[in-house]
């Protein structure tokens, strides 16, 4: 097995989406590049519109680029479709799954279009519905089926020719706890004991830190951001530092008030929580809480942090996505 | 329990592709399946034809009377013509099926399997050409119920049921073709309906042609459904003039031919817009 060979390359992506008459077309990828080296778990993520699921409709061959390459199982995306099309698995961010059907009707129509045999398309959906727990449901129709249910079906779907690259689309929407630690368990087995490869887009931070062996970042069409979860976040100087507000800051006077400190990054806004950047914990704490009590603004709690994931996001996407509603920059000014 | 195993033998070349024919039977399958789940759907598009065949078999009794009409009843003629309008009718709901599979993930999961597009269109006709039929027969077995008799025996029949079952993929395509451009049930329900209309009206479905201003003649020279009307209507009758079943039966074998081809391509168009 090449171990230097990519399981998923893409360069240079750019995708443009007609508008309606008179507005420019919608770039929904503006020079998207990547490559992942096979057995890995990417993870992308981004806020909505970023063009993640653009990205896997072209490295699926369902979309095609305006311009760039992708390769994926070192077949290109254009000119191998059909190679392309027989090593891959994919998971759409809508369920994929007929409800007219039965389970196991699906599974096995899904396994003789891969070219399995009869015989082997029925075990592989009983080993399938097995796995996913599903096997009391199998000779039902889908339109039964919980929200959950059917996106274990989908998943199922995707894995039933035994794909060398698994495209997940939001896998995990919509579903429980306990069902998500389940899938979350899969992915990782697959990946881990059998060398699949998978590219799945989520707006759990929580989903990525855990699954993806690697984060692209998308925002605007592009990659913002590369690398390990740990490296992203040891990337970030400084700390999180969390205020727990007792009352909700409307008017932003609280943002405006922290946004003067020194040592003081870009401050979010959500709910009762605000959450700042700062270059030093131990030094920012103090001082936020004496400005704080100054102006007797009440305080439930205040942590201080290690830079997570989710600092790692605003730190790429924050500006652009919330910058607006939420986000003071420093950077920017924006707080005066 | 087995193990499941994502890597089996890598491949490196390109890739085997399952037959059309075996493909195409797959994808019959499951339309077949969905359809039967439901046989409401069936009898709930034959009350329409059974309406018409009797309301408008009771309106123009007195046609008969009319020159064209030769001693034929107007039943007999009627007939035919409701079952070719039935199964232009009743395909133009097919592309709702293609629909509900865009809405869903079904048909981005589908595109992106190594099935061919001609399978996917196939197969959804195949088992809408299996209404047709069932449509065609009863269709029949109410007009002779209602009076309708015909000479021209078995040939006759089958020569109908296959000219019923080309307009039914011939506009059962079209309508898939519409759902993949528009994407949008309105808009394939609207636009089937502009289309039917005159399909329907500009024809010898209701009358004898000979009966009808000039233009409508002209225009129903290049009605698909009245080659069908007309290709059945002869077969059905006592001395028929085969070399205009053949004339037209050909036509509508090109035409549906013709529209399967271009309705296939529609799935580039929509890969384009997804
Ligand atoms: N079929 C389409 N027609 C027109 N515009 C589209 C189409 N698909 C996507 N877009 C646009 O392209 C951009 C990227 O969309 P995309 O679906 O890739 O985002 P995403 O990152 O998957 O978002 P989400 O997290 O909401 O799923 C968006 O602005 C979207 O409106
Ligand atoms: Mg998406």
């Amino acid at each position: 097995m090449p171990s230097t060979s990519h399981a998923l390359e893409a360069s240079d992506l750019v995708k443009t989406y007609p508008a309606g008459r008179k507005k420019p077309p919608v770039r929904a990828l503006d020079g998207l590049t990547f490559a992942v080296p096979e057995g890995v778990v990417l993870g992308l993520l981004g806020p909505n519109g970023a063009g993640k699921s653009t990205t896997v409709k072209i490295l699926t061959t369902l979309s095609r680029a305006d311009s760039g390459t992708a390769t994926v199982a070192g077949f290109d995306v254009v000119k191998q479709q059909n190679d392309v099309r027989q090593a891959i698995g994919y998971v759409p961010q809508k369920s994929s799954s007929d409800p007219m059907a039965t389970g196991v009707e699906n599974l096995v129509l899904s396994g003789r279009i891969y070219g399995l045999s009869r015989q082997e398309a029925v075990r592989r959906a009983a080993e399938l519905l097995e796995r996913f727990d599903l096997t009391e449901a199998g000779g039902r129709q889908v339109r039964t089926y919980s929200g959950g249910m059917q996106r274990k079906l989908d998943v199922a779907l995707g894995l039933v020719h035994r794909p060398r690259v698994l495209f997940l689309d939001e896998p995990t929407t919509g579903l429980d706890p306990e069902a998500r630690a389940d899938l979350w368990n899969e992915v990782e087995r697959l990946s881990d004991n059998e060398g699949l490869t998978v590219l799945l887009t989520t707006h759990y931070l929580e989903e990525a830190d855990r699954l993806a062996d690697q984060l692209a970042i998308v925002d605007h069409g592009q990659v913002v951001a590369e690398g390990t979860p740990e490296a992203l976040k040891a990337e970030l100087r400084g700390d999180s530092v969390q205020v727990e507000l007792v009352d909700a800051d409307v008017d932003g006077n609280v943002r405006r008030l922290l946004g003067h400190l020194p040592g003081i990054g870009e401050i979010v806004v959500d709910g009762n929580t605000l959450r700042a950047r700062v270059d030093r914990g131990a030094t920012a704490v103090p001082a936020v809480l004496g400005a704080l009590e100054e102006k007797a603004i009440p305080v439930t709690a205040v942590t201080v942090s290690r830079p997570s994931l989710d600092d790692v996001y605003l730190q790429y996407t924050g500006r652009s996505f919330r910058a607006a509603e939420n986000t003071v920059g420093q950077v920017e000014g924006s707080a005066a | 329990m087995a193990t499941i195993t994502a890597n089996p033998a890598r491949t490196t070349g390109t890739a085997r592709r399952g037959g059309l024919v075996s493909q195409t039977g797959y994808i019959t399958g499951r339309w077949l399946r969905a359809q039967y789940r439901s046989p409401a759907l069936i009898a709930f598009t034959l009350v329409q034809p059974a309406i018409w065949l009797l309301l408008f078999g009771q309106l123009f009794k007195g046609v008969v009377a009319l020159p064209g009409f030769g001693d034929s009843s107007y039943i007999a003629f009627l007939t035919p013509g409701i079952v070719m309008m039935t199964a232009l009718m009743t395909s133009g709901w097919a592309g709702t099926t293609f629909i509900a599979d865009m809405e869903r993930g079904v048909m981005d999961r589908m595109l992106t399997s190594p099935v061919r597009r001609g399978a996917l269109m196939a197969g959804q006709l195949i088992s809408n050409g299996t209404t047709t039929v069932i449509q065609t027969i009863i269709v029949f077995a109410i007009g002779i119920a209602a009076g309708a008799r015909y000479d021209g025996g078995a040939v006759g029949y089958l020569v109908t049921i296959v000219a019923s079952m080309l307009v039914g993929t011939a506009f059962g395509s079209l309508s898939n073709a519409v759902a993949l451009l528009t994407r949008q049930q309105e808009a394939l329900i609207g636009i089937f309906q502009f289309v039917s209309l005159p399909l329907t009206f500009l024809s010898s479905i209701m009358l004898d042609l000979e009966l009808a201003p000039h233009w409508v003649q002209v225009a129903a020279r290049y009605n698909p459904v009245d080659w069908a009307a007309v290709a059945a209507r002869q077969a059905l009758s006592a001395d028929p003039d085969w070399s205009s079943v053949a004339r037209h039966g050909l036509y509508l074998a090109a035409f549906t031919l013709i529209v399967g081809y271009l309705s296939t391509r529609a799935f580039r168009t929509y890969q384009r817009s997804v």
